[in-house]
């Protein structure tokens, strides 16, 4: 058994290259998913970066990004594996002259060829090495998590037709979730887990000084100094990394280069998408005296 | 997020002692402090720790929380056990020898804050008002070690430690953060960056405070950690590990929450509303099937020549619940009442209509407020501060309150009424008038009395929460989120 990394901080180095900043949380949890075989649980606000982390991870280690998105509804059909039906129904009627027998033909039209794969069967069967992201995994219904059990501590897939599919390697999996619900136990324990903040000022400004080219590092700390006042307050939804990356880039064509009160204000819509949030953050900042709590 | 751990360097395990022994006896504290920890977890754990390096703090510690923790509100005790559980095992922390560890401090200082510390010599020698200089230099540059120096030096001076002695964590920090004016050395910070940095708009200062603040937050968790690391010396670390065990926030008491712990308590209710109100949309809609449809089975049973193969059924019709809420909001029970009306408002999406009422010794309805605001908080601070339910002297009168309830609302009470009552009937030996509830039970679909004391209180002096819950459905304890959730998964 090969090992994807070496140790931790090399995670981590692989992961700066890429433009994904971490911190020894995140490389910890992700060398340990892979020492472990375990797949890896990312809990989260919404926008910090969980999806993106499996897209690094794959890109580091150079393997196919295989990506369920999980929705309410979702069925086997769609998650595991789906017999092509119009494929099996020809073959039956190509062969309606001739006198096969039905072993024959059951046989035959539930085999490898009549198989569609879908993204978990498809991460299990393959040939090159790959990272299987599970997306927003509390989307689905607890009784579908069930779906993922068996492939999240085995590897495997059963197929009643055909018999068990073990994996030819093991792919490096990641499920995210945004905790709308709480997952099963079941499904926690097969998982390491790891929950990502909001990044600490100083990672913030990191982060905006790598994804926004030709920042100055003077904006790029006005600007992780401003979220982070905006994070202390109590909103309904306070901004993500992402929001202010955007933030960042409007501030960029913008052409600030100092931020006030009138450009924070001014802009304030693309860091808060609640009216109420952006009423109360705008009314927050012009007062000199710290958060109310 | 998390905090600086007193050393970064430490072996966090005395070689001696075998690993998987103090694993053991580590996961048995995680779940003594009421962490689901499963075999299989503890298991994945030791598998962890053989592929870090053991002298990496940082990393063993977040080699066992991925495989141990699964759910982030537990992260917080298993922070408090880990530290005093792994952290306070090196040599250097044995405290007995006081020149030890100003040579230790010695050690941490960076180039810069030697200087001060050179005039300082053995920090017993240091003026309280040097003390208090050197934290603000401290604070004023951001200097982790440094802050961390003097947080050892204020908790070994103002805590007023003595071994053996039977009193909390809380009571020793209460102590040294009264000597050091925390406060005042914020204004201070703040003064000094105006006068250096010229007049500042509102907005700068702002942020300028939040930048000391946080500080300030550091400075008060290494003092935390100091007197933790000082306790644990002297009375070891299972006793430790017992008196500093925090309850989990769903199970933080609602009447006794301290402030910190209510923060936490309103940052944690806003996601759960999210979680219960989805559950409940996903249970009506695939929940239980409507009661069968003898006209359409006929009506099928034609295709079968008369047998009815295949029953009907109605379509579900899922009633949504019209929800009266009546809340104390006399001092003791008022927090519990507030979590309650946001709870429900939050999920309001669930029910047909809610309206709300409070009292204390006088009732008003409060619904108004929440009426197209965005901003539960603030229609939850209106409640408490504008409605009108004081009668006679502000201590709680259920009867009269229950009475006037009656006379003005009771009219509007309908068969698709669920009336929740929150309160802990501690009546203050006023009549109960409990014949008004039964009536409200009569006409409504059903009530329910919420109390936040705990069950064996309820009957004990002048409560007579057992005087109205004779004609209630239910009366539940509900003291923290945990009971509250799952009372409100039961009514919708």
């Amino acid at each position: 058994m090969t090992f994807r990394f070496d140790d931790v901080e090399s995670v981590t180095d692989d992961l700066r290259k890429v433009d994904y900043l971490v911190d020894s949380a995140v490389a910890g949890a992700v060398f340990l998913a892979d020492r472990l075989q375990k797949p890896l649980l990312v809990e989260g606000p919404a926008g910090t970066g969980k999806t993106q982390l499996a897209k690094s991870v794959a890109e580091i280690t150079g393997a196919r990004l295989i990506r369920l998105q999980c929705y309410e509804g979702l069925d086997e059909a769609k998650a595991l594996y789906e017999w092509n039906y119009k494929k099996q129904l020809l073959r039956i009627q190509t062969e309606r002259g001739d006198d096969n027998d039905w072993d024959e033909v059951s046989g035959d039209i539930f085999s490898d060829e009549f198989l569609l794969a879908r993204p978990l069967l498809e991460a299990i069967r393959a040939d090159d090495p790959v990272v299987l992201l599970i997306d927003e995994v509390d989307r689905v219904e607890v009784e579908t998590e069930a779906l993922l059990l068996e492939i999240l501590s085995d590897y495997q897939v059963s197929i009643p037709e055909l018999g068990t599919i073990t994996a030819k390697q093991v792919p490096l999996v990641f499920l995210t979730s945004n905790n709308t619900r709480e997952l099963s136990e079941a499904l926690k324990r097969r998982c390491l887990y790891l929950h990502i903040d909001y990044p600490d000022m100083d990672r913030e400004k990191e982060i905006v000084l790598t994804k926004v080219p030709d920042i100055t590092e003077n904006l790029a700390d006005q600007i992780a100094r401003v979220v982070r006042s905006i994070r202390n307050i109590e909103l309904k939804k306070s901004p993500s990394v992402s929001e202010t990356i955007d933030w960042a880039r409007t501030l960029m064509l913008l052409g600030v280069s100092q931020i006030d009160e009138q450009v924070a204000i001014g802009t304030i819509n693309v860091l808060l998408k609640y009216q109420s949030d952006i009423r109360k953050a705008s009314k927050e900042l012009s007062s000199a005296d710290g958060v109310s709590v | 997020m998390t905090v600086a751990p007193p050393s970064d360097s430490t072996v966090p395990v005395d070689l001696g002692e075998p690993i998987l022994d103090l694993l053991t006896g580590f996961i048995m504290q995680l779940r003594a402090a009421g962490l689901p920890v499963s075999l299989t977890e503890n298991l994945d754990a030791m598998e962890a720790v053989k592929h870090v390096p053991l002298g990496d703090r940082e990393t063993f510690k977040y080699a066992l929380a991925s495989t141990l923790v699964k759910h982030h509100n537990h992260w917080k005790a298993f922070e408090t056990v880990f530290e005093i559980y792994f952290s306070l095992r090196g040599p250097e922390y044995d405290i007995t020898d006081e020149s030890e560890l100003q040579e230790l401090d010695g050690d941490e200082q960076s180039e810069q804050a030697a200087g001060d510390r050179a005039g300082a010599g053995a920090g017993d020698s240091l003026t309280p008002e040097e003390l208090q200089e050197m934290l603000y230099q401290a604070l004023m540059r951001g200097d982790q070690p440094m802050m961390r120096g003097v947080a050892r030096q204020s908790v070994k001076r103002y805590a007023g430690m003595e071994p053996g002695r039977p009193v909390g964590g809380t009571y020793y920090l209460y102590r040294t953060l009264r000597n050091l004016d925390l406060d005042g050395v914020l204004e201070r910070l703040l003064e000094q960056a105006q006068n250096t940095e010229g007049e500042q708009s509102d907005f700068e200062e702002r942020l300028q405070r939040d930048e000391y603040q946080n500080r300030i937050d550091q400075f008060q968790k290494e003092i935390e950690a100091e007197i933790r690391r000082r306790l644990v010396a002297d009375r070891g670390i299972e006793a430790m590990a017992k008196t500093l065990r925090k309850p989990l926030p769903e199970d933080v008491d609602f009447m006794h929450a301290s402030r910190e712990e209510m923060a936490s308590l309103r940052k944690a209710i806003y996601p759960l509303t999210r979680k219960l109100a989805s559950r409940l949309s996903r249970k009506r809609r695939h929940g239980r099937k409507g009661p069968l449809d003898f006209r359409s089975t006929v009506r099928h049973s034609l295709s079968y020549g008369g047998v009815p193969v295949e029953p009907k059924f109605r379509n579900p019709r899922p009633h949504k619940p019209e929800i009266f809420v009546i809340a104390d909001i006399s001092g003791s029970v008022a927090a519990f009442a507030r979590f309650t009306l946001h709870l429900v408002y939050a999920m309001s999406g669930q029910f047909s209509k809610v309206r709300s009422f409070v009292f204390i010794d006088g009732l008003d309805e409060v619904t108004p407020y929440f009426e197209g605001v965005e901003d539960i908080n603030e229609a939850v601070h209106r409640v408490n501060t504008e409605a009108d339910v004081v009668w006679v002297d502000g201590h709680s009168d259920y009867g009269h309150a229950l009475g006037v309830f009656w006379e003005r609302y009771g009219k509007d009470i309908g068969p698709r009424t669920s009336i929740m009552i929150l309160g802990d009937a501690r009546n203050n030996y006023h009549a109960s008038e409990s014949w008004i509830v039964k009536a409200m039970a009569d006409k409504a679909r059903n009530i329910h009395w919420l109390n936040p004391e705990p069950h064996s209180y309820w009957d004990t002096g002048d409560s007579i929460v057992g005087d109205y819950a004779q004609y209630c459905e239910g009366a539940y304890e509900v003291r923290n989120l945990r009971q509250l959730e799952a009372f409100v998964d039961k009514l919708a």
